[in-house]
């Protein structure tokens, strides 16, 4: 069990007598791409704001490496590891591409008055630190040139870019990524397969994914979810998705 | 047609608050009040001017355009590029604090005195220019925090017999606690709803001042208010308890502009510490989290940022500057009572901040020197005082709705 990286039982969602997640269960293991479909108001986005402390859940368990985050505030979760992106882009538009990536490893960085008052050796290392590792990121995503742009005059595409960078430089082991093709043409979205891949691969972490594009889920899941209703349906490889049933019925209705 | 509907209805507007400001004037007859109304060279004007309200809202497209065509002035014109500017900073910095400490020896009393209360109003800015610029949360209580830090000062002195630079530190940890207090409660709040509750909480300071008349002496104020003293030097003609005078230690004639110029060169020094701490957590983790809850607040959450102590952080900082600057205002007064510390100080202030430019350091300076001298320059005109300000806040934010020296994003070196 102990290569389970995250692991949700029974996660009930409830707001007043709507039940908008009815039980979901979900488990991601290390370096796997594990994505969540389902049709418009399935409830995905709900399951992601549960597991990620803005809802707290009306009932069940999630565990993140084996500790229990249900509950937890938002900034405690995305201290633990596990870090997400919106549906919309949402960026700190008037700051630059490189404010953005420092202020997200807020937590690594020596934020006593006094050490940065005096500008003390531990905060100067560590401040050089987060510089280099947004370097590093910014130029992972290609956008290195763009550093000292406000990010709000970036293009739609380097703004999804620039999000992604700015969680992966939070340090993560578990990325969730809502509808990140949104609004992508399609070479851009091949550039966010690659990099979605890569970041599997080369970094070793573990990606949950929601996405309307079945090109992209279908090419790079290692798993799949589907929920409907928000009551999960099925689960498995993409082939088993592409050839369930049900799945086929709540996507096209019945005949 | 909905022009000249607008017109009309603007013009109306117009004509019944000139009717009721200008037109009717009240006299007191012994114990009778009478109403007179206006002389004829007035209704001229006042129908001249409600004529002017009509057809600048007819031609309201065409006014725009015209204003349209007048250049905006841009500052980087004059200014080197980015490298030799950086060059260049350190020794305009030094310059600009030689001649600041210098130039007080040169003028009038009256203007080094005017230039004393333009660096409080400096101090006032830059912290307001945290909680608002910076960090995005609008307060209209600021002046709170000015009152707390004054009357910490006031009162320790009065009843402890304190001096100044002891109760400078300890005035802005108190207006630095009343800061975090004001912050839980309004944690959750943003934009009006904030603004609302901070208003409140200014008043109920003011009220507190003003009714507690046991311990701050109610409307009466507290005066005789010790002046801050120069090691232990003070600066009074003649000794009350026995204290070393200063002209007496210097064995030079009495002269009351020691005092003025002595109290004029610590607000240069508290202004300077001021703008170095502020510019430090402006490029401090700190300072880029308050810009990020301002720019978005959700996001800040997903990124592991504690909201909650980054703002209770802002409103800390912000009012123990206000506080600093409290602290500093009561010794150069003397006096203090609640008169001093009403809505429209605070009202000035936010004028500064939003008048230079949101979180622009050298725009909230700038404003500063400009909201209190001119007032000065126009003196004759005192009655108009308000009219003219006014008049400057509506052209200004025409004109240049983002401050008068806009905020400049840092360029960060990548290596």
């Amino acid at each position: 069990m102990s290569q389970l990286l995250l692991d949700v039982n029974g996660l009930t969602m409830q707001f007043g007598g709507l039940v908008a997640v009815n039980k979901v269960n979900l488990t991601v293991k290390n370096r796997q791409i594990v994505s969540v479909i389902g049709p418009n108001g399935a409830g995905k986005t709900t399951v992601f704001n549960c597991l990620s402390g803005f809802y707290i859940p009306t009932a069940g368990s999630v565990m993140f490496k084996g500790k229990e985050i249900a509950g937890m505030k938002d900034f405690q979760i995305s201290r633990q590891g596990l870090v997400r992106t919106f549906q919309h882009v949402r960026l700190f538009s008037n700051m630059t591409v490189i404010e953005n990536m420092l202020v997200a490893q807020h937590r690594h960085l020596n934020t006593g008055l006094l050490a940065g008052l005096f500008k003390t050796p531990s905060y100067r290392r560590l401040e050089q630190e987060a510089m280099d590792r947004a370097i590093f990121w910014l130029k992972e995503v290609d956008l290195l040139d763009s550093a000292n742009r406000e990010s709000g005059n970036l293009s739609y595409g380097q703004q999804r870019r620039l999000e992604i960078a700015r969680c992966m430089v939070t340090q993560p082991e578990l990325l969730m990524l809502d509808e990140p093709a949104a609004g992508l043409n399609p070479n851009e979205t091949k550039e966010l397969d690659e990099l979605i891949i890569k970041l599997r691969d080369e970094h070793e972490i573990s990606i949950l994914l929601i996405e309307h594009d079945m090109g992209l889920v279908m090419g790079i899941s290692d798993h799949i979810y589907v929920i409907a209703q928000g009551t999960p349906l099925a689960d498995g490889n993409a082939d088993d998705i592409k050839n369930n049933p049900d799945v086929i019925k709540a996507y096209l209705g019945e005949s | 047609m909905g022009k000249l509907y607008n017109a009309i209805f603007s013009a109306g507007v117009a004509f019944v608050l000139a009717c009721l400001m200008i037109g009717v004037k009240l006299n007191t007859d012994g114990t009778t009040l009478q109403v007179t109304g206006a002389s004829t060279e007035q209704w001229a004007w006042i129908i001249g001017g409600i004529a002017l309200v009509f057809f600048s809202q007819i031609f309201a497209d065409q006014i725009d355009t015209a204003f349209g065509k007048i250049p905006k002035p841009t500052v980087s014109h004059f200014l080197p590029e980015g490298d030799k500017m950086a060059q260049l900073k350190p020794w305009l910095m030094a310059g600009v604090f030689v001649c600041m400490v210098i130039w007080p020896f040169m003028v009038s009393r009256g203007s080094v005195d005017l230039a004393t209360l333009a660096l409080i109003y400096i101090m006032l800015g830059l912290g307001l220019n945290i909680v608002v610029g910076l960090a995005g949360l609008l307060d209209l209580g600021y002046v709170a925090f000015y009152a707390v830090g004054a009357y910490t000062y006031a009162l320790l002195s009065q009843y402890f017999d304190m001096s100044f630079w002891i109760c400078l530190p300890i005035s802005a940890g108190m207006a630095a606690l009343f800061g975090f207090i004001l912050g839980f409660p309004v944690l959750r709040l943003r934009g009006d709803y904030l603004a609302i509750v901070t208003l409140g909480f200014g008043e109920i300071i003011r009220i507190l001042l003003n009714n507690w008349t046991a311990v701050t002496g109610g409307p009466n104020g507290i005066s005789g208010i010790d002046k801050p003293a120069l090691f232990g030097l003070e600066f009074t003609r003649r000794s009350k308890d026995g204290a070393t005078l200063f002209h007496e230690y210097f064995g030079i004639d009495y002269s009351s502009s020691y005092k003025v110029i002595f109290l004029y060169l610590i607000a240069v020094v508290l202004v300077a510490f001021v703008i170095f701490v502020i510019n430090r957590l402006m490029r401090m983790p700190i300072g880029r989290a308050w810009e990020a809850l301002r720019e978005d607040e959700i996001a800040c959450r997903s990124l592991g940022l504690n909201r909650t102590a980054i703002k209770l952080s802002a409103f800390t900082i912000g009012a123990s500057t206000a506080g600093f600057a409290g602290s500093f205002f009561a010794a150069r007064q003397g006096f203090i009572s609640p008169e001093s510390f009403t809505f429209i100080e605070s009202a000035i202030i936010l004028a500064i901040v939003v008048l230079g430019g949101m979180g622009s350091q050298i725009g909230v300076i700038l404003a500063a020197i400009i909201m209190t001298i001119l007032p000065e320059l126009a003196r004759e005109f005192s009655e108009y005082r308000m009219l003219l300000f006014g008049l400057t806040m509506v052209l200004m934010m025409r004109w240049r709705p983002q401050g008068l020296v806009p905020m400049k994003r840092p360029v960060l070196e990548l290596k």
